[in-house]
């Protein structure tokens, strides 16, 4: 098995994790590291991919590691929204539950 | 249309750097010098920003084909160009437009008096108000996925907390699972992007265009981007957080979240659809979103219907026309499932996005403003509004006439377009699907009309004082929704469109849409319609709209909502595969 395969299984792996975490961790928190989880995937995705040089013909294929920081600077900078966010949250609710309350009818 | 040469400059090209840079140098600048002089830098920037827009359109009526611009000189792959082809330029001037009149609007929520002290809700909102204009114009201009990803993620971040700037356990609660949802949305945006890089080196669109094959690399970057935007764009069933979010925030903060926000992701999925990946796409995964979007018009509108706050009336419809914006897709395709009625569709799609966003900002200032005048929006025990408020009752009146596609308002004739483009293509189903939603939205004008012309049982007294800036700001929205058709008619679109629009068959189908909005009305509203409110239950279709306010409750449950995010990507990108 090739460096690049082992990367993109990571990945797959990586992924599936993520989105189990989100679709089933009821805490704020955990969704958020689920989806921190996630975008490593996709990051380690696009880490093989650069090195299969696929634009280029190069060895290594540079332009992915340039969009690679942008992402994870996005990806940063989201978390620290949502952690803000979730804060306040617990401060003004003391409670971190995503569940809206019952209608009132 | 990216036959011409794309990779020089053009003449105005300058102009898009421009617009992109404005809102975000006034950002800057205010924080700078902080304090009061951020709305100052506001609303200087905001005619300048219209006035941009306005020479973007005449440097682009002036060139054949889209205006381009390199920043630094590179050319794509490795640099990246901002082109701005006709929808760019009319949804750039659009939301210059809106910007402008949602600004004269929150003057009197936000804006400080000489003597008032400063609060940070308000530093914030105008703040918040200029990254998201920024964020949008960068959505239309960019020339690149990536730029684009950054875009709207950009987008998001200046979204997210103008839902929370009441500060509300609510507000925080709504805000934080819009982040999270759109986090999802995005995440899986950028997987189909680095899909798309590894698949085929590059992400520039016209480049991407000209080199993508219908291959399973491209159905799955297709269908993963698409079903992230469709989160962003709360497209029924992924509409977990729309009504929380633009329900709960201040009037001048969900106009913008309705009006603008959403239109960001929407434009994404037509520019993938139509322009990026026209040889993917297929007429049937494209029946896929209209469907969700006839699921959503059928949903939000009755649950709209269902609602006892205005706000949140106003929310549902959002959801409803959400579903609306979707139906131009399948309208690109003939019978033969090839893609050659576009133009057509895409011209209709950016008009009514166009429409939405001033008809529906109108309608937030107008249910603001009644709030704010009443101390509440019980939409029962506004008998007597339209006497005390009759400019905000007009806006809000206008803009429900204006969306659900009255002549001469832009929606009428983003209608007309698609009823044409479904005729040609055979799809008769759509046909229905399109005059129903305007039914639907007929439904909830009429129930409201009946509700604020009723005669109080006591007169209203205590009524706080509103702004009239911000009533007139709501009404001149409204009206430029009504009369949209116009516009297009006298710009790019052929005038023969509106030849017919006065006949006495278009003035039939008016009254006839209607008169199904009332019966609509009438089956599903939670009191009678006319006479008085008695809590009496009801027999007949009230349990029927029980049962979807029920649904809806379940499908904005969050496992459901995430477990309807990964079907409507595993569908599409099945439907695209199966072509």
């Amino acid at each position: 098995m090739s460096v690049e395969t082992l990367f993109a299984l990571t990945a797959c792996a990586l992924v599936g994790i993520g989105l189990y975490g989100l679709i089933a961790q009821p805490h704020p928190l955990r969704k958020l590291v689920a989806f921190n989880i996630m975008g490593s995937g996709v990051f380690v995705l696009f880490g093989a991919l650069a090195k299969r040089g696929a634009a280029a013909g190069l060895a290594a294929d540079p332009v992915p590691q340039a969009l690679l920081i942008t992402a994870i600077v996005v990806a940063f900078a989201a978390t620290a929204v949502t952690v803000a966010l979730l804060l306040r949250l617990i401060e003004s609710t003391d409670s971190a539950s995503l569940a809206e309350p019952p209608a009132k009818d | 249309m990216w036959a011409i040469d794309l990779w020089m400059s053009t003449d105005g090209g300058a102009l898009l750097a421009a617009a992109v840079l404005l809102p975000f140098v006034g950002m800057l600048l205010g924080l700078l010098l902080g304090g009061r002089w951020l709305q100052r830098v506001a609303f200087v920037l905001m005619p300048l920003g219209l006035a941009l827009a306005l020479a973007i359109t005449a440097a682009w009526a002036n060139t054949e084909g889209p205006l381009v611009y390199l920043l630094g000189g590179w050319s794509p792959p490795l640099g990246i160009a901002l082109r701005a082809d006709g929808a760019a330029v009319a949804m750039l001037l659009a939301v210059a437009g809106v910007v402008c009149g949602i600004g004269l609007f929150a003057r009197a929520d936000f804006g400080l008096g000489p003597d008032a002290p400063e609060s940070r809700g308000a530093f914030a909102y105008w703040l918040l108000l200029l990254a998201v204009w920024g964020a949008l114009n960068l959505v239309f201009v960019s020339g690149d996925l990536f730029t684009l990803y950054v875009a709207l993620e950009l987008l998001t971040f200046a979204g997210v907390p103008l839902v929370c700037l009441a500060g509300s356990g609510e507000t925080l609660r709504a805000a934080l699972r819009y982040m999270l949802f759109a986090l999802c949305g995005s995440v899986l945006y950028l997987l189909g992007a680095v899909l798309l890089y590894g698949g085929y080196g590059t992400l520039d669109m016209p480049l991407l265009a000209g080199v993508v094959q219908p291959e399973p690399i491209a159905f799955a970057a297709l269908a993963l981007m698409t079903a992230g935007l469709l989160a962003k764009t709360a497209l029924f069933p992924l509409h977990i957080w729309l009504p929380p979010a633009h329900g709960g925030a201040p009037a001048a903060a969900s106009a913008v979240l309705s009006a603008l926000v959403i239109k960001g992701s929407w434009f994404l999925v037509l520019r993938l659809w139509l322009d990026v990946m026209p040889g993917v796409a297929s007429a049937q995964a494209a029946q896929l979103l209209a469907g969700l979007g006839a699921a959503a018009i059928v949903v939000g509108s009755v649950v709209a219907l269902r609602q006892q706050r205005l706000k949140l009336l106003v929310a549902y419809s959002t959801v409803a026309q959400i579903g609306y914006l979707f139906l131009l897709f399948p309208m690109a395709f003939d019978a033969a499932g090839d893609m050659v009625l576009r133009d057509l569709a895409a011209s209709a799609g950016v008009l009514q996005a166009i429409a939405h966003a001033t008809a529906k900002a109108g309608m937030f200032m107008a249910a603001g403003l009644v709030y704010a005048a009443l101390g509440h929006d019980r939409i029962d025990d506004l008998a007597g509004a339209a006497r005390a408020l009759p400019v905000a009752v007009a806006a809000f009146l206008v803009g429900g006439l204006a969306l659900m596609g009255v002549v001469p308002s832009g929606a009428y004739l983003a209608k007309k377009l698609l009823l044409a483009s479904a005729d040609a293509s055979g799809q008769w189903w759509w046909t229905w699907v399109l005059q129903g939603g305007a039914a639907f939205t007929a439904g909830y004008v009429v129930l409201v009309a009946l509700r604020v012309f009723a005669r109080p049982a006591t007169p209203l007294t205590e009524l706080r004082p509103v702004s009239r800036l911000s009533q007139w700001a709501a009404l001149g929205l409204a009206v430029a929704s009504l009369l949209l058709s116009l516009a297009a008619v006298v710009g790019p679109l052929p005038a023969e469109l509106l030849a017919k629009a006065f006949s006495l068959e278009e003035l039939g189908t008016m009254l006839v849409l209607f008169g199904a909005g009332a019966l609509l009305a009438a089956a599903l509203a939670r009191r009678p319609l006319l006479g008085k409110p008695s809590s009496a239950v009801r027999p007949g279709l009230g349990g029927l709209g029980t049962a979807f306010e029920a649904g809806d409750r379940l499908v904005r449950q969050w496992p459901s909502a995430m477990l309807a995010l990964l079907l409507v990507a595993g569908t599409c990108g099945w439907l695209l595969a199966r072509a």
